[in-house]
């Protein structure tokens, strides 16, 4: 049964980490996340699960590995100063391949910045934020139905490749509200984790099994004790420098990602069959860019654009693709450019125009149909 | 009605957030599209504060309000600041202690007594944002008044039905005086 309801991205977040079976939420409140931590405290207790508000961000991102390792699918949420202060334990739960979310609800930086304006500046530090050599999967909702479908999503992500998954969100959709229809419906894909089953295997932590891109999880703190490192480690889970094993490792982190971009990418395109210029969008970001194309698109113009739903691993065939059909890119974020870094890299012959803002403000639709007025 | 975009100014505290999401809820339960935001600092009280809902019958795209249809300012400050942004397609509305701009273009111009009307007749200054409520909503015709309760209803803490209808029935008349 639907059930059409008017509710905040934040917390549609919530009801669909729940859905997805979230029942452990760690976090340090922060704005413009803080309805995510608000919203958990309350709706956690009423199924069974637990909320904790920690003393900062690095000790909730702790807690969220913590819980996930002893089976519980858990959630942080924060906005970029927070997100800094996270990463080392991103980095940690990529090595130890510990299932997790991360809502990063973006807002105009450095540092402190503007705390209630919204911004995009976090696309390079969902990808590249802690150090090393790692793959991630980060996602970015344009609507408040998207916040609660693709949250679950994040969740089914984490858990099926065993890494955290960002949700990259943005002050415009998490403070946004809509009406959305929730969907009880029994149907909604869950994935949970594979557990271990071959008895010879369950005190290999990292034993990967033929065919398998990822480990299969034994639960932690119960029957045999295993190690969780993020020093290099082999099967067994327990330090070693030995170079071959280190370096297999890093590139099975990486592949189990890359060589999955068919299963994790996702995109929206609209009016893109017979368009001459594409606007390149996500996020909340995108909600300009829809209404500048309808616009366009109304006089006349051949106008559409293309919508990374996974922003990372950024959906590099799709663009490529769509860049030898058209003649004009134009990308339009929050910030000075950093997934135009990305379409330059990947589109070699169009022209590419860039809309930005930096200032806390709201990219409006008149700005997009000057720049594609303006690429004519 | 095809698409209205209604902007409501004032200061932190004047609760103009929750007139707005009162609005978009009313719109919810009338079967209508909604998409409302705010813009404010990081002060809890005090700061300018602005409130968007748009409300259409129409899928919508850009969720901010681009060319507004209906103002509201509780503030002097919001309200020089907002009136330059209007033109014959909006309707203005201001408290009564307010001073409108000179020049200002609006399709209709509305000066109405509400902070007074919460604080003397309600008796609750911070009723303010449910009289505005109930004022938009009759000047509009939104949605009808049990809907438009409804959605107050769902907004505020229990205990306090008395007191908000009681503002939502000031906050009619006041509109139905114009």
């Amino acid at each position: 049964m639907k059930n059409r309801v008017l509710m905040q991205g934040n917390e549609a977040v919530v009801e669909g980490a729940i859905k997805a079976g979230m029942r452990f939420f760690a976090g340090y409140p922060i704005t413009p996340s803080t309805e995510i931590a608000e919203q958990s405290a309350v709706r956690l207790p009423q199924v069974g699960g637990h909320f904790i508000q920690m003393e900062d961000e690095i000790g909730s991102m702790a807690a969220v590995i913590g819980a996930s390792a002893v089976g519980t699918k858990s959630m942080t949420a924060t906005s970029g100063p927070g997100f800094s202060l996270k990463q080392e334990n991103i980095g940690y739960a990529c090595m130890t391949e510990i299932p997790c979310v991360i809502v990063d609800v973006q807002r105009s930086g450095p540092s402190t910045g503007l705390p209630t304006s919204p911004s995009q500046g976090d696309v390079m530090q969902a990808r590249w934020g802690t150090h090393g050599d790692h793959s991630i999967i980060a996602i970015s909702p344009s609507s408040v139905e998207e916040c609660y479908h693709l949250a679950i999503r994040c969740f089914n992500l984490a858990e099926k490749y065993r890494t955290p998954v960002i949700f990259l969100m943005d002050e415009i959709v998490g403070h946004l509200r809509e009406g959305i229809e929730i969907d009880d419906d029994e149907n909604i894909e869950i994935v949970e984790r594979k557990l271990k089953q071959r008895p010879d295997t369950l005190h290999l932590p990292y034993h990967v099994c033929e065919g398998d891109d990822v480990p299969r999880f034994h639960l932690t703190g119960y029957d045999i004790r295993y190690n969780i490192t993020g020093l290099s480690h082999g099967p067994d889970g327990f330090p070693t420098n030995n170079n071959e094993v280190a370096g297999k490792l890093v590139t099975r982190l990486m592949q189990k990602i890359e060589h999955n971009v068919d299963d994790i990418v996702q995109v929206e395109e609209k009016y893109c069959d017979d368009a001459d210029t594409i606007i390149v969008c996500y996020g909340g970001t995108t909600r300009c860019v829809m209404s500048a194309v309808e616009q366009l698109r109304a006089k006349g113009r051949k106008v559409g654009y293309f919508r990374p739903i996974t922003v990372w691993p950024f959906p590099e065939k799709q663009l490529a693709a769509l860049s030898k059909k058209v003649k004009n890119i134009i990308v339009a974020e929050h910030n000075y450019g950093q997934i135009l870094l990305e379409v330059q890299r990947i589109v070699k012959n169009c022209k590419i125009g860039f809309v930005g803002k930096v200032d806390g403000t709201v990219i409006m639709p008149d700005e997009i149909i000057k720049a594609v007025e303006e690429v004519k | 009605m095809s698409k209205m975009e209604i902007r409501l100014a004032g200061s932190g505290g004047q609760g103009v957030i929750l007139a707005t999401i009162i609005l978009a809820e009313a719109a919810i339960i009338a079967g209508k599209n909604t998409a409302q935001s705010q813009s404010y600092g990081p002060e809890a009280r005090g700061g300018m504060c602005k409130a968007e809902v748009i409300v259409s019958d129409e899928k919508i795209g850009f969720t901010k309000v681009t060319n507004p249809t209906f103002l509201l300012a509780l503030t002097q400050v919001s309200l020089d600041k907002y009136a330059a942004t209007i033109d014959e397609n909006c309707i203005l509305m201001a408290d009564s202690s307010l001073e409108i701009p000179r020049g200002v273009k609006a399709k209709k111009i509305y000066s109405l007594p509400i902070l007074a009307t919460a604080k003397n007749e309600v008796g609750k200054a911070f009723t303010a944002n449910i009289v505005a409520v109930a004022a938009i909503n009759e000047a509009l015709k939104l949605v009808n008044t049990h809907d438009l309760e409804e959605a107050v209803f769902r907004h505020i803490p229990k205990g306090t039905e008395e007191i908000n209808r009681k503002a939502l029935y000031a906050g009619e008349k006041l509109a139905k005086s114009i």
